[in-house]
């Protein structure tokens, strides 16, 4: 039997609710007993060492994982950071103990992220700030490029937005990595760092009710038929997969469930695509002018 | 002093940060003398001011917004803030039965969700060895996987863990790995059940003031229904008999972890759609088990928040209704973020075994499931109170609730009215209480010139988590750990499974309220 590559992954938590884990653990294919226990791609395996929801060691052994990790493993692991990083003050968000010090969380990310072959951001809090980051602010919670960026940290980062992410964005980006290499990945980025392979497609051009919006057939209140623009969906201005691949093992997604969709997955999340379930700003509607200008209704 | 150091710990403390394998952030100090935890300290690592972020914005995005507190539980935080919406917009009574139901149907697989991640993925690693797999040789493709893996000799997620108090037989350990990967995917299957009228889980989009956005449709009710008889063979064939497996091993924790002995729960699963939260009719009967073992009626003017030890300004202990906080991260004497919820100005359990012990008193739906059990197991109600009867209260509320939802799916009316109509009011508050997988859970919130004024959260973790009062009683969790044997200090195993009954939840626990206009935060300049 070919040896079986191991590859280390640290899964870091900053201000974040866990429902990135969690998302990741609804994954069908792989499933999660597979994600952890077989090999990913063929040939290498994806060797979890640190993940505080899942992991079975805790305290000064869990800590020291990633100590070792850092000092031994330069450029040989992975970091996956889930939740955005607090910088308003020390003990904000913190992680373990040295020496009677409560080690704030921002710090433990820069040192893991300067020795990682690659830093993913998973969930819109990593990549964006997202709600944590909302108007005011109160912990002064940064993403993970912008802590890099603070840093002068030059490892590679790549963006997995959304609230939480669908875990194929994850999967699928990580198997991307290990069949084609992080070099063939990153050049599929967009400008925000996403992979274009499921960010690429604007919500609006993919919704099964777009033949709705077409036709002017506007849900008016909670519970109606029809197409969510006048409550407030932000599938206009949202790029991602949503409509095509569904949540959940394919069940369902939020405008299948009767929502306009929130755009959880864009750097406006929450703030400038808030109030949800408000329309947007016609305006924001030009690049589907041909249409929009065809409904009634709809303001020129 | 540098932030975040204290004075040297005393030789006897054995310091636990992270305690893994719960959501969120939490250190452990406990203090250890001839091998007895003689006091305790439970921390909250980690403040986000989440309902800082909610004022200003439209009352609607709170359900959103709040359900984001946590990604274990969402649905429960989505039901709350509806819940105080409704009140506040004057509908809690023209919710109709649809949208009540659906709902519950979203709440229960919630629940059903979280038990089963709780006790698999989350405790078992406490009392089941997956090592005892590294020479299995039997024919289960998913048993084989993980001796290939232990061959491989890269162990995480795995090992490093405590050791000393693997206690099952090599087949007992086959069987328990069984269960958790097949866990794996129940839980999986639970939220499919949540996807489908919710849309996506985590953080589903269903929930709204009023009831619930999603249509109601056979071919959705057969869905449902198929999946939770999956689910159900599950908890009958899996769950419960692997509880029941672990119990027989690790008997004594049935006389560990008692705690506070004070149980309070606000109910849930609505039967009726009553203005008053606490008056209505629930599968889980709200109630109050004081000292005197008696149960009473809940009195939500009764609820006080202490923040003596919490890093916040003395002026913040209030009523939840009139709360506001001010961080003061520097303060002396304060060691976490969480505040300290009380009763009639004592600490009170919340969770599974509140809800069972007040079920059960009270006749509800969990007591023909709790006799049973505890007649198999030969047990006395009283060692409910423990680290056993709290994975066992869990496992019962699963049996109970996956046969509520069979009946509540016959009682949807396809095509019937789901949400009633709304109207923001200038002006108004409201309260939502109800109980939560972790225990009681209650969102108020206060509407100002139609958008949120003040918002305030009082969750299930921050009253089992509770630091001490400002007459110096412990909090739950902290009660439960003093008194506790420890074996070995380099592997303090009893403390986290102590720990880890509670089902604590940090990032529900740890927010703060601020009135519009308060100073947001009394920190030093860094």
């Amino acid at each position: 039997m070919p040896e079986i590559v191991e590859i280390p992954v640290v899964w870091l938590q900053g201000a974040a609710c866990t429902g990135c884990a969690v998302a990741v653990l609804n994954s069908l294919s792989p499933g999660a007993s597979r994600l952890v226990l077989s090999e990913l791609a063929p040939g290498q395996h994806v060797s979890l060492r640190f993940i505080a929801p899942v992991m079975a060691g805790q305290g000064h052994q869990a800590i020291q994982v990633l100590k070792d990790l850092a000092a031994e493993k330069k450029g040989g692991y992975f970091l996956v950071m889930d939740g955005a990083l607090p910088t308003g003050h020390p003990l904000f968000g913190t992680l373990g103990e040295e020496g009677g010090r409560e080690v704030p969380i921002a710090e433990t990310a820069a040192v893991l992220a300067r020795s990682a072959a690659a830093v993913i951001s998973m969930g819109t809090c990593a990549s964006f700030g997202g709600i944590p980051a909302g108007d005011p602010n109160p912990t002064k919670c940064i993403s993970m490029e912008a802590l890099l960026a603070r840093e002068g940290i030059k490892t590679p980062i790549v963006n997995i937005p959304g609230c939480p992410p669908h875990p194929d964005w994850f999967v699928g980006t990580v198997v991307a990595v290990a069949l084609h290499g992080l070099g063939k990945v990153a050049a599929t980025l967009d400008e925000l760092k996403r992979p274009s392979m499921f960010y690429g497609k604007c919500i609006h051009e993919t919704c099964p009710r777009r033949a709705d919006f077409d036709a002017a057939r506007f849900a008016k209140k909670f519970g109606d038929r029809g197409c969510l623009y006048e409550l407030g969906c932000k599938g206009p201005v949202t790029f991602a997969d949503c409509p095509t691949r569904m949540f959940n093992s394919g069940t369902n997604w939020c405008v299948g469930a009767g929502s306009p969709c929130h755009g959880c997955v864009e750097p406006d999340f929450p703030d400038r695509l808030a109030p949800l379930y408000e329309k947007i700003d016609d305006k924001r509607l030009d690049r589907f002018r041909l249409l929009g200008a065809s409904v009634p209704g709809l303001k020129k | 002093m540098a932030h975040g150091t204290k004075p040297a710990a005393d030789a006897r403390t054995i310091v636990i940060d992270p305690v893994t394998r719960i959501e969120g952030h939490m250190k452990i100090e406990v203090v250890v003398d001839g091998g007895v935890v003689k006091d305790a300290r439970s921390s909250g690592t980690l403040w986000r001011g989440f309902e800082n972020i909610l004022v200003g914005r439209h009352p609607f995005d709170a359900v959103r917004l709040t359900q984001r507190v946590c990604g274990v539980c969402p649905m429960i935080h989505s039901q709350a803030s509806a819940g105080c919406l409704d009140a506040a917009l004057g509908v809690s009574e023209q919710v109709p039965p649809n949208g009540r139901i659906v709902r519950n149907l979203l709440l229960a697989s919630n629940y059903l969700q979280s038990h089963i991640l709780h006790f698999f993925t989350l405790a078992a690693l406490d009392f089941v060895d997956v090592t005892a797999l590294a020479d299995y040789a039997g024919p289960e493709p998913e048993l084989a996987n993980v001796k290939a893996f232990i061959d491989r000799g890269a162990l995480g997620p795995f090992v490093p863990r405590y050791e000393g108090d693997y206690r099952c037989s090599k087949q007992t350990n086959i069987d328990l790995v069984r269960g958790y990967l097949r866990a794996l995917g129940a839980r999986r299957v639970c939220q499919e059940m949540i996807a489908l009228f919710g849309g996506k889980m985590p953080h589903n989009v269903a929930v709204v003031p009023g009831g619930v956005l999603a249509e109601v449709t056979t071919d959705k009710i057969a869905f449902f229904a198929t999946r939770l008889a999956e689910v159900s063979d599950f908890i009958d064939q899996v769950y419960l008999p692997a509880v029941l497996t672990v119990a027989g091993a690790y008997g004594d924790y049935f006389d560990i972890g008692a705690g506070c002995r004070r149980y309070l729960a606000y109910g849930v699963f609505d039967q009726d759609a009553a203005a008053d939260p606490l008056a209505r009719k629930r599968l889980f009967p709200g109630g109050l088990i004081g000292s005197d073992g008696r149960p009473g009626a809940v009195d939500a003017e009764k609820i006080t928040e202490d923040v003596s030890h919490s890093r916040y300004a003395a002026e913040c202990a209030a009523k939840p209704a009139e709360g506001k906080t001010i961080p003061e991260p520097d303060k002396p004497g304060a060691y976490t973020w969480l505040k300290a919820p009380r009763y009639d100005g004592a600490p009170a359990e919340v969770g599974p075994l509140a809800r069972t012990l007040i079920g059960h008193t009270a006749g509800g739906a969990i007591k023909p499931h709790v006799d049973a059990a505890l007649k198999a197991a030969k047990l006395p109600a009283a060692k409910l109170q423990s680290v056993l009867g709290r994975h066992l209260a869990r496992a019962l509320e699963a049996r109970a609730l996956a046969t509520a939802m069979a009946d509540w799916l016959t009682q949807l009316e396809p095509g019937g009215p789901v949400c009633a109509a709304l109207e923001i009011p200038q002006q108004s508050r409201g309260a939502g209480l109800l109980d939560g997988p972790r225990g009681a859970l209650g969102h108020w919130i206060e509407i100002q010139d139609k958008k949120i004024g003040r918002y305030q959260l009082v969750v299930p973790t921050t009253w089992n988590g509770s630091p001490r009062d400002a007459a110096g009683t412990p909090g739950p969790i902290e009660q439960a750990l003093i008194g506790a044997k420890v074996r070995d200090r380099e592997n303090p195993f009893e403390v986290t499974r102590i720990i880890r009954s509670f089902d604590p939840c940090l990032a529900c626990a740890v927010h703060t309220v601020s009135v519009k206009g308060d100073v947001l935060c009394k920190c030093r300049v860094v």
